[in-house]
């Protein structure tokens, strides 16, 4: 299993064509206590660059982009009751959704965990 | 010379910059200051004011000296409130009134013997202080004490750690000011503020800011809060934010702020849009300013839709948020009077979504003030 990351901050895990999408713990840091997770719904279909969830913290609401384009297959549905399991865990159980793959090469050209790493220093 | 940068220049820094970032404050522009949003994090900041002190820096706020003969019967002609009632250390909530009746800022104004003191909102300091020198008589003299900071110490261990630097602020009670010093420095101390809890506020000179907020802090009571648990606090509190829940196109009566209208100046009249204010107070407003607790989990902010059974955009929320201490979603709105009644249903639209509210008496949580005469 792969894990990319993207320059807004989400990271995608691969396991075969199925892609788990969550955002850093750098931007979860950054957007501070999240108190509601809107995750997409099972075959909504996103091309790369949709809104695809909403985050909202204690201060404003950010939109999730996908970073690829697949069909959903499964929202992190534990966040409708605990949403601040994103800030707990989020490169973990604080996941926001899972697609199939529809083009493996929009992988092309994503970071990798030290790239960044040293994206995120440079900021 | 290096190169400037436009917004860099505009952005201004107050006397306790330094002091929020080495506390770890995350610095954001705000009424063209830096100031801090947030250290440790808002949710905690917010519920470590309401259980133990929070320390704010709201030194962007206007801080102004008026005095002048007559400067009580002159400062009268702008605002609704009984001035000339308030004895020596005695302070009101008061509201500048355009010549309509629209609110151009909320304020605080204080008998402080020889001046009145006033602290008015940041935003929109500049334009307060020109509107009253161009109504105000030249007899009137108006200092701006720009060489002062001021900060609010807030929550139920206020007073116990407050005390401790400065005995005397145990003998003040809510809306009650009085000089004090501590280590040289004159403090003007106030049991007054802006989260609901009990709490004082303190204007002290600019160079002493550091070493009180350090002292402050040493105390196992007290940390450092940002602006963003200040907005959730007062949002709970129920009250309004100037540029936000109160601006020109809204009145007195609409902002639900009826307790500014002092009996005597309501008798007499001769405050700026009195005839449309009383007469609003007589037969109510087409609007009112109410508080919502929204259903489910997501906030509702400021600029969603307050929309009627058919879908009709009838009102606007002005302020919405989380709300820590209440656990849900709340927000401010002005909405038709009809609708104004605590229990009323509301639909809010945002983003292209509905959301189910209902309308909430505010405070939505208790003020806990220690008020003159109440047995502690």
């Amino acid at each position: 299993m792969s894990r990319y990351f993207t320059e807004d901050h989400e990271w995608i895990d691969l396991d075969g064509d199925i892609a788990t999408v969550g955002i850093t713990d750098y931007a979860q840091g950054q957007l501070g206590d999240i108190v509601f997770v809107e995750t997409p719904e099972d075959g909504k279909q996103f091309a790369k660059g949709d809104e695809a969830a909403v985050v909202e913290s204690v201060k404003a609401a950010s939109d999730v982009y996908s970073p690829v384009s697949g069909t959903v297959t499964e929202g992190n549905s534990a966040l409708d009751d605990n949403p601040a399991l994103v800030n707990e865990d989020p490169e973990g159980e604080g996941w926001f959704f899972k697609l199939e793959l529809r083009d493996a090469g929009e992988l092309d050209g994503l970071m990798d965990e030290s790239k960044y790493k040293k994206f995120v220093e440079s900021l | 010379m290096s190169e400037t940068n436009e917004t860099e220049l505009e952005t201004l820094t107050l006397p306790l910059d330094g002091w929020h970032r080495a506390h770890g404050g995350r610095m954001v522009p705000f009424a063209g200051y830096w100031m801090p949003v947030q250290f440790d994090g808002i949710m905690a900041e917010h519920q470590w004011t309401r259980e133990s002190a929070g320390l704010f820096d709201v030194s962007h706020m206007g801080q102004l000296h008026l005095s002048g003969d007559d400067v009580v019967a002159a400062l009268e002609t702008l605002v609704p409130g009984d001035i000339a009632a308030l004895k020596p250390g005695r302070m009101r909530y008061s509201l500048l009134l355009a010549d309509n009746g629209g609110i151009l800022d909320d304020l605080m104004v204080t008998n402080a013997g020889d001046t009145l003191y006033m602290v008015v909102n940041g935003a929109v300091k500049w334009d307060d202080i020109a509107h009253l020198r161009e109504y105000l008589s030249d007899k009137i003299t108006i200092n701006h004490l720009e060489d002062q900071a001021l900060l609010a110490l807030q929550g139920p261990k206020a007073v116990d750690a407050l005390a401790r630097l400065v005995p005397g602020v145990t003998d003040l009670v809510f809306m009650r000011g009085a000089g004090f010093e501590w280590q040289g420095h004159a403090l003007w101390i106030s049991r007054s503020g802006y989260t609901g809890e009990d709490g004082f506020e303190i204007s002290l000179p600019a160079e002493a800011a550091t070493a009180f907020a350090d002292a402050l802090c040493a105390e196992p009571e007290v940390k450092p809060i940002g602006l963003g648990a200040r907005d959730s606090l007062r949002l709970e509190a129920g009250l309004p934010l100037y540029g936000h829940d109160l601006d020109p196109e809204t009145t007195p009566v609409m902002a639900d702020l009826g307790f500014a209208l002092s009996k005597r100046r309501r008798e007499e009249g001769g405050f700026p849009g009195a005839e449309r204010i009383l007469a609003e107070r007589e037969n109510g407003a087409v609007q009112k300013r109410v508080g919502l607790i929204i259903d489910g989990r997501q906030p509702v902010r400021e600029g969603a839709d307050v929309l009627d059974a058919e879908g009709n955009m009838v009102g606007r929320v002005t302020s919405g948020g989380f709300a820590p201490s209440v656990g849900k979603p709340i927000a401010m709105a002005y909405v038709p009077v009809a609708m104004a009644e605590p229990g009323t249903a509301v639909q809010l639209g945002q983003r292209g979504k509905i959301h189910q509210a209902k309308v909430a008496a505010m405070p939505f949580v208790p003020h806990r003030y220690v008020r003159a005469g109440a047995s502690k």
